[in-house]
């Protein structure tokens, strides 16, 4: 059996759809159960914090880049710097520590 | 003046997609090259790109593609790579004024990522559907854009200069997770043992072979449900919801 490109672009795009519209249309209301409440409160941050850890030391060529990366994104946002800033000085970070471990 | 806050959030949703679009043309362009060697043609990759948007499920379909893979296969691996959004759907409903529109539900649920959502916890007080659709759509044709790129021209950027792109979007969630940190003990508790709890499971043996989705997903649930219970959260169940 042979199978078309377009349908499985399109049978991905129809599941990722599916999963993402149906909490958000299926949960109309303030939830007040205290428990629910406060697992929803606290989802956000564990599920981004599990996303930039260890990944961001997985993304880059040298690890050591993106280890620095983390300290110097982590120091600047608890400073109050911004998306945008932070996200730049990360990049920035790991370019110069790899231009240094190639030319060291 | 409704126009005006409309004009206000729009821009604003430009500002904030901007920096994401500029992280998600490197990882698109590097995903692109994936796509290539499963046999996609620039256009492919654009359509691709722009339903789905998710970069682990991306990798699983072109690799799925590549392998000519049986279409429930794919179904059932796009689900798992994906299941994450549901949690993401569901706090992000908390956001959402509860008057707010059935379309705006939906449209909003389509543009979910891992950074969109975290430009939506961010937002102060009842979320605004203009501002996540500009942001989004920039995002999203910056990510669509990049993976037609890396199909059609392959090793063009350096890749010292993809490498340093490709934590933008590390640094944007730093951005959004660090400020409430400091504000909240127990989130900046949380955090530094998800980072621990992350890294853990990425070498432990048996979890370690595990996606990267799914060992999300149990880690959230582990994590979110403890806090929880040790440390309920006290806010009136009135403005601002999940997150703010």
């Amino acid at each position: 059996m042979t199978h078309n490109v377009y349908v499985y672009i399109l049978l991905a795009a129809a599941v990722s759809f599916l999963i993402r519209v149906l909490p958000l249309t299926l949960i109309r209301r303030q939830i007040t159960n205290p428990f629910l409440r406060s697992f929803l409160y606290y989802v956000p941050y564990v599920t981004l914090a599990v996303m930039t850890f260890p990944a961001i030391v997985e993304a880059v060529q040298v690890p050591l880049a993106g280890v620095a990366a983390l300290v110097v994104g982590v120091v600047l946002a608890w400073c109050g710097a911004g998306l945008f800033p932070v996200a730049v000085s990360c990049c920035a970070t790991v370019f110069l520590i790899e231009w240094l471990a190639r030319i060291l | 003046m409704p126009s005006e806050h409309l004009r206000r959030d729009v821009l604003r949703g430009v500002r904030d997609g901007f920096p994401i679009g500029l992280g998600y043309f490197a990882v698109a362009f590097s995903l692109g090259i994936t796509a290539k060697t499963a046999g996609l043609t620039p256009f492919q990759g654009f359509i691709a790109s722009f339903l789905n948007h998710a970069s682990a499920g991306e990798y699983a379909l072109f690799t799925l593609i590549a392998a000519d893979a049986a279409y429930w296969e794919l179904a059932a691996v796009i689900f798992i790579t994906n299941m994450r959004y549901l949690l993401m759907s569901a706090a992000l409903s908390q956001k959402f004024a509860p008057e707010t529109a059935f379309r705006h539900r939906v449209l909003t649920g389509f543009g979910i990522t891992d950074e969109i959502f975290g430009l939506g916890i961010a937002y102060d007080g009842w979320l605004s559907p203009a501002y996540l659709y500009s942001a989004f759509l920039l995002a999203d044709l910056c990510w669509s854009c990049g993976t037609a790129t890396g199909i059609a021209a392959g090793n063009v950027l350096p890749l010292n200069v993809v490498s340093a792109l490709s934590v933008a979007i590390y640094g944007m969630f730093l951005a959004i997770i660090i400020p409430p940190a400091r504000r909240d003990k127990v989130v900046a508790a949380l955090v530094l043992i998800a980072f621990g709890c992350s890294f853990a499971f990425s070498v432990l043996p048996l979890v370690s072979g595990l996606s990267g989705g799914t060992r999300t997903i149990i880690l959230t649930v582990a994590l979110s449900s403890a806090a929880a219970l040790l440390f309920p959260v006290k806010t009136e169940p009135a403005e601002g919801g999940a997150g703010a």
